[in-house]
Formats: structure tokens, sequence, C-alpha cells
């Protein structure tokens, strides 16, 4: 059909996880809201299962799928528990910004 | 038809990611977090790896952002946060480098070994996807419940732990006992 029928190679998807993962790291850096810190680790795991499925097809190997299956269901475990340490900090004190947690300093 | 798929996902996804970071409402950030994860499951199904895209829908943006929203509905935390305070001087310069040096460092190291790929890269989908529909899922479940089934296992245990130990923490203390 057409002369030129561009594919993304696996270069584009590797790419696009590196840009993902960096938004996810700067979120983190930048805001103070723990919830939304929590919403950028899981930007970054969804870069990292990004690469581990582009690897694993570039390779013709099944392996990075099932990692990636594991990584999801530490990713749910962690974000409850993630979500239940932040509901029992919060109940206690009213305001959310991880700069005023510092009950665990020396 | 694959590069119209991949620029769409892409938007989406880098769209959705920085909606997470800029919006300052955080119920705004969660719904910008869907957006994301759905474009991940767009990329995801463009790999042929159509059960992790039906689990990360299904997990991701249905258990996981919900479980978000909950949160923020329980805590009242919905203010908006203001994100023109800088808690500490010149922070977010010094981020907004961090995350430009991340991205020229990953791509640089992505584009140098980017011929590795490219060598054994020949005719990949064809022998992950196979030629019925059900091969993925096939090769997953070979995959998980041979080589790894002591780690699917003990995923079970980490799921219950997890499930028990959320349940203590979040539990109201009623003065007698532990926890």
């Amino acid at each position: 059909m057409l002369g030129l029928v561009v594919v993304p190679t696996p270069t584009w998807y590797l790419v696009l996880s590196a840009v993902l993962f960096s938004i996810g790291a700067v979120g983190v850096l930048v805001r103070r809201n723990p919830l939304v810190m929590f919403m950028c680790i899981e930007l970054m795991l969804n870069a990292v299962n990004l690469t581990f499925v582009t690897v694993g097809r570039a390779m013709s190997d099944i392996n990075g799928q099932a990692i990636v299956f594991f990584v999801m269901v530490v990713a749910a475990a962690e974000v409850v528990v993630g979500l239940g340490i932040i509901v029992s900090i919060m109940r206690r004190r009213s305001g959310v910004n991880v700069d005023d947690l510092t009950e665990l300093k020396g | 038809m694959e590069l119209f798929v991949f620029t769409c996902a892409s938007v989406m996804v880098l769209v959705g990611a920085l909606g997470v970071i800029f919006r300052k409402h955080p119920v705004h950030a969660a719904l910008s977090l869907v957006l994301t994860l759905f474009g991940i499951a767009v990329l995801f199904v463009a790999q042929s790896a159509e059960f992790l895209a039906a689990v990360q829908v299904i997990v991701y943006a249905g258990a996981i952002v919900i479980l978000f929203l909950f949160v923020i509905m329980l805590l009242g935390v919905d203010k908006a946060e203001d994100l023109k305070i800088e808690p500490i001087a010149s922070q977010r310069w010094i981020a907004g480098l961090a995350g430009l040096g991340m991205v020229g460092l990953l791509t640089a190291a992505v584009v140098s070994g980017s011929d590795v790929l490219r060598e054994r890269g020949l005719g990949i989908a064809s022998s992950v996807a196979g030629e019925n529909a059900d091969a993925n899922i096939q090769q997953l479940a070979n995959s998980i419940f041979s080589d790894y089934v002591f780690a699917f296992e003990v995923t079970s245990v980490l799921l219950v732990v997890a499930v028990v130990g959320t349940v203590l923490l979040a539990r109201r203390r009623t003065g007698k006992g532990i926890a």
C-alpha cells in the first residue's frame, strides 16, 4: 500500500517507558501529598511493567510477562499496606503534608 | 496501524502522567492516573500481551484507583494542594533537572542497547502470539504454573499478610488488648 509504513520498534516503547518513569520520579520529588506520591510510584511501576513486556516480546520470551504478573500482585499488596498506613497516620492529624511527618526523627 | 495505536496510547499515557504531577486536586490526579493506566493497557494489547492488559484494567484501573478514591473520600483530604509554595528552596528546579537527566540517561542507554533487541527481534509477535487466539494465555499459564509455581504460592501468602496487616493498621484502637 503506502510506501513508508513506520512500525514502532521496541526502542520506541522503551523510550516511552523511560519518559514515564522519569515523570513518576519527578512527581515523587515534587509533590507533598502522600496520596499523590503513591500515585507517582504507581506510574514508575507501570513504566517498568511496560519495559518488561516490550523486552519480553523483543526477545520472544514469555517470562517477561510472567514477571509483570508478579509485579502487579506485589503492587496491589503495596498499595493496600501503604494506604492503610496513610489512613492510620492521617486519622490523628489534620494536614496532609509529608514534610510534617517527623515522628521517626531521632 | 500499530503506529496509530502507539501514538494514541502514548499521548494517553503522557497526558495522564503529567496530569498526576500537575493537577492540584488529588481526585483529579487519581483520574489522570486512570488515563495512564488505560494507555498502558492499550500498549500491552499492541504487544500481544492480552492477559496482562485485562489484568491491568481490572486490578489497576479498577481496584487500585478505586482504593485511592476511597481513601481520599474517607480522609477528606481532597483539598487542593497549593503548588505555588515551595517547601525547600529551588527544589522544583533541581527535581526537574534530575528528571531531564534521567530521561537523557535512560534514553541513551535504550538507544545504545537497541541493537541487541533488533538482532533477536525478528518474528517476535508471531512466536509470542502464536497462531491461535489463546496462545498468550496458554504460554503465560505454562510459565507461571510450572517455572514460577512456588513464587505464585508465596504471592498468595503475601496477599493474605497484606490484608490482615492493613486491617490491623487501619482499625480504630479500642483501648484494651493489642492493637
